[in-house]
């Protein structure tokens, strides 16, 4: 068969992508993902939206994010419901230097139109009346950051881009990219040869492979974090509580259970996504310390999950002077699901050579080229 | 009998109806179904729903029952409460 383009990756990231194509009038567009829908890390995400960084460019792609997710179920035209909420994420920080990064970042978050602030650590206790603030020096809050629903919101995605005539194929392995006299000519799966001049990488925690076979060096490496979800209870919290010093993300779902995660500094660089009794200790250690309630909560499963890391924490999403015709949105570095929306708007524009709001040039591959062009994001758990 | 008052999946609270809803519209693969209707996400982890949304499956596709895949099993085998974990967790060290 022939494509006008092929996206390998059928996450969040290359569903939105193959949605803004066709909404902006592109046709012939297919997807390849090996898994069931979800099966990678979009559906091993954990749930939340926030716009609370340390750099600025992950400020504005958050925001558009999140300005898009407000209208996500109409625009979408979904039937079922994504389960967006805003109910802001409470960043408590426990040391002298994460309360006086938190200043500088709050700074720069309200100078982009982002509704952040700090609180006291009584103002903390008031947002999250449960929240343990012996440690506490301070908190940022955010009240429009949130929560939604990761399999539903790649649905919803999927759904819509069929309706505009994308062509998807889910568990079809992607086996070689074919390129002839330096041009893209065939993408090969298990079971099909697919004609195309261009190709987009949007494999999230496989994307280096995906780069190794057409050829295109991206530097990014996954590794393993794990999260664990409890049983359900009554709504008793509403944001989003992180702690990245105490290395710690928990929230209340709207369905009722508790999803908490932690990431591993010792976290070989591969693709292991296993669970571990470590995981569950220490986890269940530090929520119980900082969220004392949740002592009596059972934890019904965890499960394992790669993040995609770029050398500066930051999505790396354009062309590439390696191959002509090769695009790529990957190394998301644990925010794939939240910046989905402008992933897939911005890359979009690319491809079709429009006009965009972002700078292009910020988050292409050739920035590594000359690292301190960019600033290092460590809001990251 | 009304199919929205069968229930599949007792602890998520899902009806025979929302398993064919969501069968009709394409997704025919234990996992996506389970992401999409959260059947078997609840606290006895597809235990009591396992076999009764794989039959289903199987009667919409016209396959035999072994040529439906089960769902990944994950940890944890049973619930334990966050207490009991760092209680467990002190003994070790």
């Amino acid at each position: 068969m022939k494509a006008n383009i092929v996206i390998i990756g059928g996450g969040i990231g290359g569903v939105s992508i193959a949605y803004n194509l066709a909404k902006k009038g592109m046709k012939d567009i297919v997807v390849l993902d090996d898994n069931y829908m979800t099966g990678g890390a979009t559906g091993r995400c954990g749930a939340g939206v926030r716009q609370q960084w340390k750099s600025k460019m992950n400020c504005i792609l958050a925001k558009k994010s999140v300005e898009f997710f407000e209208k996500a179920q109409e625009e979408l035209g979904y039937h079922r419901d994504v389960e967006f909420k805003q109910e802001g994420y409470l960043i408590v920080a426990t040391t002298k230097e994460e309360h006086e990064q938190f200043i500088k970042n709050v700074a720069l978050q309200n100078s982009l139109g982002i509704p952040s602030k700090i609180c006291t650590p009584k103002e903390a206790k008031k947002i999250v009346p449960h929240l343990n603030t012996k440690d506490v020096i301070s908190a940022a809050f955010c009240n429009t950051d949130g929560h939604l629903n990761p399999f539903l919101m790649t649905d919803a995605y999927y759904v819509a881009a069929k309706r505009l005539g994308v062509t998807f194929f889910y568990k079809e392995k992607v086996l070689d990219i074919i390129v002839k006299d330096g041009k893209i000519d065939k993408v090969v799966t298990e079971n099909k040869e697919i004609y195309t001049n261009k190709v987009v990488n949007a494999a999230g925690s496989y994307a280096k492979e995906i780069g190794d076979l057409a050829g295109v060096d991206i530097p990014v490496y996954s590794e393993n974090h794990q999260i664990l979800v409890t049983e359900p209870i009554e709504t008793i919290q509403g944001p989003m509580v992180i702690s990245f010093s105490k290395n710690i993300y928990c929230q209340q779902v709207p369905h009722g259970s508790f999803l908490m995660g932690r990431s591993d500094k010792n976290a070989a660089h591969d693709h292991d996504i296993s669970s571990s009794h470590e995981f569950l200790d220490e986890m269940c250690k530090t929520a119980v310390d900082l969220l004392p309630p949740l002592a009596n909560l059972r934890v019904v499963r965890s499960w394992g999950g790669s993040y995609n890391l770029s050398p500066d924490r930051q999505p790396i999403i354009g062309d590439t002077d390696q191959l002509e015709g090769y695009y790529m949105a990957c190394g998301f570095s644990g925010h794939g699901f939240m910046f989905a929306p402008v992933t897939g708007d911005l890359l979009s524009d690319i491809i079709l050579d429009l006009p965009s709001e972002i700078d292009k040039n910020y988050l292409h591959i050739d920035r590594f080229k000359n690292m301190k062009e960019t600033d290092f994001e460590t809001s990251v758990v | 009998m009304n199919k929205k008052n069968i229930i599949i999946c007792r602890c998520e609270d899902v009806s025979l109806h929302d398993l064919h809803q969501v069968l009709s519209e394409g997704y025919t693969d234990f996992e996506t179904i389970k992401r999409i209707i959260r059947v078997g996400m609840g606290p006895c982890q597809a235990n009591t729903c396992g076999l009764l949304v794989q039959r289903e499956i199987a009667k919409f596709l016209n396959i035999p029952l072994n040529q439906v895949p089960q769902q990944k099993v994950r940890p944890l085998i049973s619930g334990v409460k966050m207490s009991s974990i760092v209680e467990a967790s002190k003994d070790e060290s």
